[in-house]
Formats: C-alpha cells, sequence, structure tokens
C-alpha cells in the first residue's frame, strides 16, 4: 500500500471535520491575544533591579503559550480519539489495515499541520508584542531569539504528537484530555515550583521542552536547569517518542 | 476467496467462537446464520483484522487481511452503520477511505448515485436516519467496486421499505457474480437470499450446508397425534418400529416418515381414540430454532415455541458433521 495515498486520505480526514479548525484558531487566537494583552499593559517601573536584569522580551511574547498549548493539546486528541469515539475506527482500519501506516499517516499529517500553525503563532506572537513593547522590545535578529521563536513553534508541534499518543493510548477523548490538561497545566508546574520535586519537574515534557523559548536564562526568577535549550527539546522528544510508541502497542494489541 | 481455520475468540471467560472453520464460496451469497450473541460479529471483525483472534487464522486469497494491499478493492463491508464520523459529509467520509485505496475520486460520486444519497452528499453524516447511514455503509463497501462483500445484519431496524431495497441490492450484486457473505439472526430472512448456509450457535459450526438442501432435510413433513391414550398408543408405535416423539408443551406426538392413513388405521385397530391426526411441515424458523435450541443464550419462554422443547435426535440430522465430512472427503 502506498503510504501516500494514507497521507492524502488523512489530509481530507483532517480538513473535513470542524474540531480542527476550532482547536487550531484558539491556539492562535488565545496565545496571540493573551501575548498582546500582556505587553500592551506591561509598565516596566513595576520591575525590581534583578527582575530588569533578566527581563526576557522574547519569553514575553511566547508565556502566554502556556495557555494556548490546552486548545494544541485537544487538537491532538481529538485527532486520535474521534476515530474511536464515532465508531469510524474500524472503518479507518479496514481500509488501512497496517496499523503503522494507519498511525504514522495520521500523526504526520496532524503534526506537519500543528507545526504549521505552531511556527505562525509564534512568530505572530513575537512581532505583535514586541512592536507592544515598544523601547523594552527586541529584534529577531538577536541572538538566540530566533531559536526560541522558532522552538516555541516546534514545541507545540511536537506537544500535538505528544497528545496523540496518549490518546492513541487510551482511546478516549474524556479520559485522554482529563489526563493531559491537568497534567500540562498544574502538575507540571507544581513539581517545579517546589524546590523538594524540581529536579523531577525540570524533566517532565513542558518544562524540558519548554525551555527553549527562553533567551535569558534567568528570566522571571526561573531556576537553573541542568539541560540547555536543545538539550531540554531532546528531553521532550524522547517523551514523545516513548508516547508514539505505547499508542503504537495498544493499536497493535487490542481489538478496534 | 476467504477460509477460516480454527478461529477462536475468547472475551475473559466468554468464548464467542470456538474453533470456527469454514469457507466462503465465490460467487454465490452465504448466510451467516446464528441467534443473538452466536458470535456472529466477532467473526466478522476477525476477517477484517480489526479484532485479533486467541487463535486460528484467517486467509483472504491465501493471505492474511492485513497483507493485502489496497483491501478495499478485494473486500467491502459493511458491519456498523454508524462507524462514520458524523461530523463530516457522506462525500468527505468516502472521500478519505477512496483516497486510502487509490480510488479515483468519480468513483465516490458513483456510489453515492448507487445508494441513492446524492441529494445528501454534501450533508454531515450524523443527521442521517438508519436507513441512510445504512446506504452509507453500503456505498463505502461498493467503493473498491470488490468481488467480495461482507454484510452484518445489513435489515436490522430498517424498515420494510429500507429492507426490500437491501435485499434486491444484494440479489443484484450476487447476479454480477460478487462473493456475498451476510449474516442475521432471521431464518426467513435468509431463506430468501442466501444460496449457501453457515450456521453458528455459541460460537461453534453447527451446519454449512447448501440453502436447498437446508431446506430438502426441512421441509419433511411429518404427523402430529394427541389422544386421551397417550401411553398405550406410544407402547403399539414402538412395537411397530416407528419413532415417536412426545412434546410434552402440548401433549402431542410427533412422528416421522409414516402417512397420517397408515397411523390412523394403526389407532383404529387397536380401538385408541384420536382427538388430533394432522399432517404437519415444519417451517425453516422452526428448525433453525430447534438446531441452536441448546446454544441459545437466553431462550424465549413462549408455550409451545419449539425452542422450548429438548433436541429431539430424529431433528438433528447430520448437517453440520456429515456434511463437513463429506466435503472434506470430497476435496
Ligand atoms: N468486545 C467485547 N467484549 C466482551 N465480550 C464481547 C465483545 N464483543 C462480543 N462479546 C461477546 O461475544 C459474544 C458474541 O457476540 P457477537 O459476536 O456480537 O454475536 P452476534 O453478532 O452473533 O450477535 C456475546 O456473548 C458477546 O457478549
Ligand atoms: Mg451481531
Amino acid at each position: 500500500m502506498a503510504f501516500t495515498a494514507v497521507l492524502q486520505s488523512e489530509w481530507t480526514k483532517i480538513r473535513t471535520v470542524a474540531s480542527t479548525s476550532w482547536t487550531l484558531a484558539l491556539v492562535f487566537l488565545v496565545t496571540v491575544g493573551f501575548a498582546a494583552l500582556f505587553s500592551a499593559t506591561f509598565d516596566p517601573n513595576r520591575l525590581d533591579a534583578a527582575q530588569r536584569a533578566t527581563f526576557d522580551p522574547t519569553a514575553t511574547s511566547l508565556s502566554s503559550m502556556e495557555l494556548g498549548q490546552l486548545a494544541m493539546i485537544v487538537f491532538g486528541v481529538l485527532v486520535v480519539s474521534t476515530e474511536y469515539s464515532t465508531g469510524m475506527i474500524r472503518t479507518s482500519l479496514a481500509a488501512v489495515p497496517r496499523r503503522e501506516h494507519f498511525l504514522l499517516g495520521k500523526m504526520a499529517v496532524a503534526t506537519a499541520l500543528a507545526l504549521a500553525v505552531g511556527l505562525l503563532t509564534s512568530f505572530a506572537s513575537f512581532f505583535l508584542t514586541q512592536a507592544l513593547l515598544g523601547d523594552l522590545g527586541i529584534g529577531i535578529g538577536e541572538e538566540n531569539v530566533l531559536r526560541a521563536v522558532t522552538g516555541a513553534g516546534l514545541y507545540l508541534a511536537l506537544l500535538a504528537l505528544f497528545c496523540m499518543g496518549v490518546a492513541a493510548m487510551l482511546r478516549s477523548s474524556v479520559a485522554a484530555i482529563s489526563v493531559l490538561v491537568p497534567f500540562f497545566l498544574i502538575v507540571s508546574n507544581l513539581l517545579v515550583g517546589f524546590e523538594a520535586t524540581r529536579t523531577v519537574g525540570q524533566y517532565l515534557p513542558s518544562n524540558a521542552g519548554g525551555r527553549i523559548m527562553q533567551v535569558v536564562p534567568h528570566a522571571f526568577d526561573s531556576p537553573e536547569t541542568p539541560y540547555g535549550p536543545w538539550g531540554g527539546f531532546g528531553i521532550m522528544v524522547l517523551w514523545t517518542l516513548a508516547a508514539v510508541l505505547g499508542g503504537y502497542a495498544v493499536l497493535r494489541k487490542r481489538d478496534a | 476467496m476467504i477460509e477460516l481455520e480454527g478461529l477462536t475468540k475468547r472475551f475473559g471467560t466468554t468464548t464467542a467462537v470456538d474453533h470456527l472453520s469454514f469457507r466462503i464460496r465465490p460467487g454465490v451469497v452465504t448466510g451467516f446464520l446464528g441467534p443473538n450473541g452466536a458470535g456472529k460479529s466477532t467473526t466478522m471483525r476477525m476477517m477484517l483484522d480489526l479484532d485479533n483472534p486467541t487463535s486460528g487464522t484467517v486467509r483472504v486469497y491465501g493471505k492474511h487481511y492485513r497483507d493485502l494491499s489496497e483491501p478495499l478493492k478485494h473486500v467491502g463491508a459493511l458491519l456498523d452503520a454508524k462507524a462514520m464520523h458524523g461530523g463530516r459529509s457522506a462525500y468527505n467520509n468516502l472521500l478519505c477511505l477512496a483516497q486510502s485505496n487509490r480510488i479515483p475520486r468519480q468513483r465516490v460520486d458513483e456510489v453515492l448515485d448507487l445508494v441513492g444519497l446524492t441529494a445528501v452528499a454534501k450533508k454531515k453524516s450524523k443527521g442521517f436516519s438508519l436507513g441512510m447511514s445504512q446506504r452509507l455503509g453500503i456505498a463505502s463497501a461498493l467503493l473498491g467496486d470488490p468481488e467480495i462483500l461482507m454484510f452484518d445484519e445489513p435489515v436490522n431496524g430498517l424498515d420494510p421499505e429500507g429492507i426490500l431495497w437491501i435485499r434486491n441490492l444484494m440479489k443484484g450484486l450476487a447476479a454480477e457474480g460478487r462473493t456475498i457473505f451476510v449474516s442475521s439472526h432471521l431464518m426467513s430472512e435468509m431463506a430468501l437470499t442466501a444460496d449457501h448456509l453457515v450456521v453458528i450457535g455459541q460460537g461453534k459450526l453447527l451446519a454449512d450446508l447448501p440453502m436447498a438442501d437446508f431446506i430438502q432435510q426441512n421441509s419433511r413433513s411429518y404427523v402430529r397425534l394427541r389422544s386421551p391414550q397417550q401411553e398405550r398408543l406410544k407402547d403399539l408405535l414402538h412395537e411397530a418400529g416407528i419413532n415417536v416423539v412426545s412434546v410434552p408443551a402440548t401433549g402431542t406426538l410427533e412422528i416421522d416418515g409414516v402417512s397420517a392413513e397408515q397411523l390412523g388405521e394403526l389407532a383404529a385397530r387397536h380401538q385408541i381414540v384420536l382427538h388430533e391426526l394432522s399432517p404437519q411441515r415444519a417451517s425453516l424458523e422452526e428448525a433453525f430454532m430447534r438446531m441452536t435450541a441448546d446454544s441459545v443464550e437466553y431462550h424465549a419462554h413462549a408455550p409451545g415455541m419449539a425452542a422450548d422443547n429438548p433436541a429431539r435426535p430424529a431433528d438433528v440430522p447430520a448437517w453440520g458433521a456429515a456434511h463437513t465430512a463429506t466435503r472434506k472427503a470430497g476435496e
């Protein structure tokens, strides 16, 4: 079976359901909207000396991703789990019985789309915020800034893929969303918040992967990390790989 | 074509399919008959490689289904009419399936037309009635113009018009020389459409024979007797070497292979009063119910129903066993 045929089929699937457009539109609107709101109301006089020294205008553009990523989680989950909730999975697998083709095709198409939306979101957010920050703003040509902004787009794509893997393991929208949203929104932040759990917390996918978005090392009083931006990203890649393999194992083993 | 060998599926402690072996013959309609819960759907899911067998194999053209390249061009199936993404239009649901098997786009329009859904092609399929969903499912089965078609209880829940439509469609597809495998829990439905019968009960093969043979074996007539001197009558019949079956539910005796005249005369000779002496013809539905009586999970407790009667030795012809044996010998 031609893999390109599967890609084409999955592209048709993804572009013909409403959930794709509203989740991805939310990723963009929430991220860009909150970044704009935050920088438009930003008052540099409220910063103390230390904060001023580590002020990271790039991170200011990208911090709203914390919220925007929730919609990306939903996107990643729904791409996979609606196959199960609608019963389409049986029709899909009867047409493409090779599980690796089916899953890889779906993940490739959805991840590519998430990457496109992710990059669009991070660049739009960056340029809009920097314009609003005025004198405090920074150019894309400054050291490490391009890496951080591109990295934010990569982060969103990887996050979507991670969620697809988890959804393939759990096979239910409700189960996957109710595990992933609290995990990314609360658990990840909570664990790095406490000294005792920080080392563990720093290795969670969003904390490790998010390091790529920082330009100034200790911006916003963030703690020291045992890895650099790409090292952190690599950790998130490993998490994602594990989720994808887990999802594939479940798809292979369990009855459709 | 399609061959099942020792196919077995267990869900926890339930054995849904139990060492099932049979072959689907090309170019005919094979009816897959069994009471609810017999394991028909599970068997069909395993045929499409959706459920993993606990043991045994299914071969389609000698291959595992998973190894068929572009399977929709060989096998089309309608298992569950609702197995589509409801938020997607009928057209797009079919388009993504067509693309995965490199089926040209115009074929989507063709099959939509064939099942009469052209007018609602752009509508989301979640608004479809069961009849329309069934048509959409059939359109998806026909997409690849496959040689083999499988339908799981296609008439369930349909209105009479829908039922008629499906029956005619299947006849038309069979007339084109396609192989059709269709399940049902109703003998009467099968009698109308199938050329060949595979009967299962509790996951086990009970019969595998041409429809004509089934009808011939089961449209046999028998004579029903009722008498206030039933015990004496029974003894007499035994002495005469006549096989008798008592049906406690109705208080009657049933006799095979002896005419009503002979029985009447025999009773008269011994001065036995008869309250009933009537030639009967067994319906196919009754024959099927008797056949699966031991294997239905929940008996219907309607008095006098054949399913409530103990299976009678005379009524269990060597269907499954003997027939399979002859076939094997002939191969
Ligand atoms: N996914 C499942 N999990 C557990 N038991 C199942 C599952 N699917 C079917 N069964 C059981 O297997 C048996 C056969 O079911 P099924 O194949 O649906 O029968 P039929 O289609 O002939 O009505 C039933 O006892 C049913 O309860
Ligand atoms: Mg069934």
